[in-house]
């Protein structure tokens, strides 16, 4: 049976507080930190994007799974921001990572979905044989117009899962996966910032394709809410993944671990991922673990997973998630956010 | 046109690969063709830890142009465990508190771009540890 081997994530250490953000558009935070549930946000650097993090979530994960790198015949890399639009990600990646040159590579879009149709993908291939290894990594830098809403979620971060058959980390149990047109939020070639359906967003997008993945991976599965320890949901905002795993009938409890947005923002393709590699890092053997992504456009992917007696022993090989959300951090201003962000124009 | 210099040196700038003399164990980085300790020609190949020590270092206040965005910032020698020692900017930090001694992990950064359509060019930046 094939099952993750591996896994690593990584947040950058800059951080912008919604206040910060509601103060230089005369917005009052306190509103949105009660409607949305976010507090601050991570902001990648000038010299971190979807290559970078994917890079540092991928050493970790090779590092738990103690592998040579050179059997990983498989690399997918979603994310709705490559550095490169000519130019995969996965190339760098790769290289960086010492996978290869022997080695599949493809980057992955689908809005905030493309991580878990990595790790789709990636999980197909060792099941089927095909490879021995195979790493799916979710990972954005993504962009909000100033004073458009996205700006006080959209964040940076990213996960990474190595796939294998043996010394499994954790179990496959079920997948199962949805998508149809929905027209909630995207960006024509050559536009800087993405659009969204405004309410659009909502009911036919996010909560219709995440219930309906969920319904469809609890029945595939003959498993119920009440079988898994944790489950996590795809965060674009503090609120919709709360109200989701609620009416699908999840508790506050069940929930908590793997919802980071308040603190770390919306890492598009790196956030349900993201949120799982937070559960790894404090789930007991034989937990059960359910994920459901979302990406506009729009379509939603479902894993329903369960920790081995491996996992608790691996885990210590590379830094936790709360480390990167709770350890050193700088906070920024506006004025540095918005020149970290390049929103400023510059003489040449 | 991407730098051909660039592209020749990705084992050492992506991986930190290095090369151990058999001769006298000392490792080079980048790797060399003679050991400047011995005048050795035989090599093993190895990769630097991750990870470091501050040997000096200093501020860069005037930076070159396509650096002025992120002035004022550190730059260091840093030594790794196998007795390597690479310059190294340092990241993700106040600069005034980047010292001698100090430990950092060597993490893949953006270096530079090569104008503003020209290529991306990674490698590693110091951070503090921990
Ligand atoms: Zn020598």
């Amino acid at each position: 049976m094939a099952g993750i081997v591996g896994y690593g994530a990584f947040v950058p250490r800059k951080r912008i507080k919604t206040e910060e953000i509601a103060r230089q558009w005369g917005k009052n935070p306190e509103e949105i930190r009660k409607g949305l549930l976010l507090q601050e946000k991570s902001v990648p650097g000038l010299d971190e994007d979807t290559i970078t993090i994917s890079v540092a979530a991928g050493r970790s994960a090779l590092k738990r799974a103690g592998i040579d790198p050179a059997r990983v015949g498989a690399l997918y890399i979603g994310s709705e921001s490559h550095p490169y639009a000519v130019k995969p990600s996965g190339t760098i990646v790769a290289e960086a990572l010492g996978i290869g040159p022997e080695v599949h590579v493809a980057d992955f879009e689908f809005a905030c979905k493309a991580g878990t149709e990595a790790m789709f993908v990636a999980l197909g291939l060792v099941e089927s044989g095909r490879v021995e290894y195979a790493m799916g990594i979710g990972a954005d830098t993504s962009q909000g117009a100033p004073n458009d809403a996205l700006e006080y979620s959209a964040s940076a971060g990213g996960a990474a899962f190595l796939f294998g058959n043996k010394d499994l980390l954790v179990d496959v149990l079920e997948t199962y996966s949805v998508t149809t047109d929905t027209p909630d939020f995207w960006r024509r070639e050559g536009e800087f910032y993405p659009r969204h359906g405004g309410r659009f967003t909502g009911e036919p997008a996010y909560f219709k394709h995440v219930l309906m993945a969920t319904r469809g991976l609890l029945k595939k599965a003959n498993l119920k809410t009440a079988d898994f320890r944790f489950a996590v949901f795809h965060m674009p905002n503090g609120k919709f993944p709360l109200a989701a795993g609620k009416e699908l009938g999840f508790t506050q409890k069940q929930m908590e671990t793997g919802w980071l947005v308040s603190t770390m923002g919306n890492t598009y393709s790196g956030s349900s991922p993201t949120g799982l590699a937070a559960i790894l890092d404090v789930a007991e053997p034989n937990d059960r673990i359910l994920l459901t992504s979302f990406g506009s456009g729009a379509g939603s992917d479902s894993f329903a997973l369960r920790a081995t007696d491996l996992l608790p022993q691996r885990r210590g090989r590379a830094p936790t998630v709360r480390s990167m959300l709770d350890g050193p951090r700088r906070y920024l201003t506006y004025g540095e956010y918005a020149s970290f962000r390049e929103k400023i124009i510059l003489k040449d | 046109m991407p730098s051909p210099r660039y592209w020749r040196e990705v084992p050492s700038r992506y991986r930190l690969e290095a090369a151990r003399c058999l001769g006298c164990g000392k490792v080079a980085f980048p790797a060399r063709r003679v050991c400047p300790h011995c005048r050795g020609e035989r090599w093993e190949n190895t990769a630097l830890s991750q990870q470091g020590k501050i040997i000096t270092a200093t501020v860069v206040r005037v930076a070159p142009a396509e650096f002025t965005m992120e002035a004022p910032y550190a730059v260091a020698v840093v030594e790794t465990p196998e007795g390597a020692r690479l310059m190294a900017q340092v990241a993700d930090c106040d600069p005034a508190t980047v010292q001698p001694g100090m430990e950092v992990s060597l993490e893949f950064r953006l270096l530079r771009q090569e104008g503003h359509g020209g290529i991306l060019c990674y490698g590693h930046k110091a951070v503090p540890a921990g």
